[in-house]
């Protein structure tokens, strides 16, 4: 028997955290994950704000399953396979839309919206054994949400929502805080690119700022062409305010950084314009008033970066983004990206909302594209694995307390997470 | 009747989008710049929202005419890594259709191929919408839309330069 790899050298003694890149690039290490991580963890499927009514659906693909995200028919939120249990078809094509039935075109078994098997033509061919209410459409063991978030888990023995999620609920708290009702909804239009890496190092540069310097200058420079008030590093720091990493537990993670970029809730920057300044000053008074001084500063002056694990990233900076993707093969994901704002927002805040999101993020922001850039940078090195087998993750590791959103203890700790289930 | 009143033929337009074309397959983006009107927008819906409102729905690009010149700036600068060393793109434009003569509105179709070393071709299929100014005789871009014709943009992955 060959001894089990080692794949993540943690050593706090000898201040030594090393990744073997195997873990990136090797197509074994990719089957192993869908059954260790994916079929264990919770696995986000989609924000409650998506589907309105009765009937409502969106078919996805969710940890390499295809799903129907859907309402039934009293509304409630479910999730089905979309796999017909007679042969195998989707038994809905379509991206989104409102169902009355799910009908497989195959052979034309149909479900109504509650997933119960409703119709099967020339059913009276089937021996007597058949029971239509065993082929009802199949559920995951558990769907869970927190706060409109929806997630399912494919592990009948898997800890409730609320436990797995730990310290990351106080990150969606603030997010959702935003919102003078409690909801927050997606708003139309998907970013969905594939990106030629493996997925995990999207979850490391989604907080990562040690990356912020020298891959997005361009995006610095121009917030700094357009009036944003930049100051110099503090001392022992590389960014122009302070920030800070941190472990929330169960493979999660954060940076939360004193804001300098802007935030449509809410902090004004000269590129949302003047003609918006009374609004966002508007949006800064309600949460004064709802939360209190400290909460409101909290939710608008610091933005942060937080993975869910293993697959989710909210990004509440420039803008607030929902952002997950789906491993692929060990060097290929598809990203799938929404923008979420608060339900009542004004038009004018609506706005300026999206049209912050685009100064970084997405396909098409003055970010995004260069981070893709790195990612498909780094996976095409790592195709030299076998010679240069091990990326070192140590910065910070020498230091007591605090740890900066430059610094890597929260790397570290996803990679910790990701090796124990990974060995398990 | 002077040469700026007369109305725009479609021969026009198409000369006019060659250029440009050109100009943009060149990476030429100075010159590119100068095509367009003062207050011209630059706008890339989301392939799952193409008639979409940039105002109340995400893009993947809604720029006004400062982040144009902010694009410009970050696409002529090396650390724009998604664009260095520079793709290189032909575009081929047909089916140029004058939809509307006041306000001068344009359709036409578009393929960008894409090339960057190692890399497999990647084909933009979609089509414009413009909406061009007569300024004294000379034509310029007002609006500018790109709508892919993808279902997502999936293995096409950033739009980092000018579709």
């Amino acid at each position: 028997m060959i001894a089990p790899m080692r794949r993540v050298v943690n050593e706090p003694h000898e201040m030594r955290f090393e990744v073997h890149r195997s873990a990136l690039a090797d197509p074994a290490v990719h089957e192993l994950e869908q059954r260790s991580i994916f079929e264990r963890c919770w696995i986000y499927v989609g924000h409650e704000s998506e589907l309105a009514a009765p009937g409502d659906f969106k078919t996805r693909s969710v940890a390499g399953r295809p799903v129907i995200f859907c309402r039934d028919g009293e509304s409630r939120v479910k999730v089905f396979l979309n796999t017909c249990r007679h042969r195998g078809s989707l038994v809905c094509r379509e991206r989104e839309g409102n169902a009355e039935r799910y009908t497989c075109f195959y052979h034309g078994w149909t479900y109504d919206r509650d997933g119960a098997l409703y119709a099967v033509p020339g059913q009276s061919a089937y021996p007597p054994s058949f029971h239509k209410t065993e082929f009802s459409l199949k559920e995951p063991a558990n769907v869970a949400a927190y706060r409109g978030f929806v997630f399912l888990n494919f592990d009948a023995g898997a800890v409730s929502l609320d436990e797995y999620l730990a310290g990351a609920k106080e990150y969606i708290d603030l997010v959702v805080d935003q919102s003078p009702s409690g909801q927050m909804e997606v708003i139309q239009g998907t970013q969905e690119y594939d990106i030629r890496a493996n997925w995990k190092l999207l979850v490391e540069n989604s907080f990562d700022d040690y990356h912020l310097l020298s891959t997005h200058s361009t995006w610095l420079n121009y917030l700094k062409n357009s009036g944003v008030e930049m100051k110099r590093p503090a001392k022992g720091e590389l960014l122009p305010a302070h920030g800070v990493g941190k472990d929330l537990g169960n493979g999660h993670g954060v940076v939360d950084n004193v804001n300098f970029r802007g935030r449509p809730v809410a902090r004004w920057i000269p590129i949302y314009g003047e003609a918006a300044k009374p609004e966002i000053e508007r949006i800064r008074a309600e949460l004064a008033a709802r939360l209190g001084e400290a909460r409101a500063a909290r939710v608008a002056d610091t933005n942060r970066n937080l993975i869910v694990f293993p697959n989710l990233v909210l990004n509440d900076g420039s803008s607030v983004t929902i952002r997950t993707f789906q491993p692929l093969a060990a060097d290929r994901m598809r990203v799938s990206a929404w923008a979420l704002g608060p339900r009542e927002e004004s038009a004018t805040a609506r706005a300026v909302r999206l049209d912050s999101f685009l100064t970084f993020y997405g396909p098409g922001g003055f970010a995004t594209p260069d981070d893709i850039e790195a990612l498909e940078a780094v996976q095409a090195g790592l195709a030299a694995w076998r010679e240069v087998p091990w990326s070192v993750m140590s910065r910070g590791m020498a230091k007591e307390g605090e740890q900066l959103n430059t610094d890597e203890l929260h790397l570290r700790a996803f990679w910790i997470q990701w090796d124990k289930l990974i060995s398990q | 009747m002077g040469q700026a009143d007369l109305p725009v033929t479609r021969a026009q337009v198409e000369d006019f989008l060659y250029r440009e074309a050109a100009l943009l397959d060149a990476w030429k983006l100075d010159e590119w710049l100068a095509l367009l009107a003062e207050d011209a927008t630059y706008r890339v819906p989301s392939n799952d929202a193409p008639d979409a409102d940039p105002r109340a729905a995400l893009f993947t690009i809604a720029d006004d005419m400062a982040r144009i010149r902010a694009r410009v700036t970050r696409l002529k600068d090396r650390n724009a890594h998604a664009e260095f060393p520079p793709s290189r793109t032909r575009r081929i434009i047909s089916n140029v259709r004058i939809v509307e003569s006041d306000p001068l509105r344009v359709e036409a179709n578009f393929v960008v191929y894409r090339f960057r070393r190692n890399e497999n071709v990647r084909e933009y299929v979609g089509r414009y919408r413009y909406t061009l100014v007569n300024l004294e005789g000379e034509l310029k871009i007002a609006k500018r839309e790109a709508i892919l014709d993808a279902m997502e943009l999936a293995s096409l992955g950033a739009v980092s330069f000018i579709l």
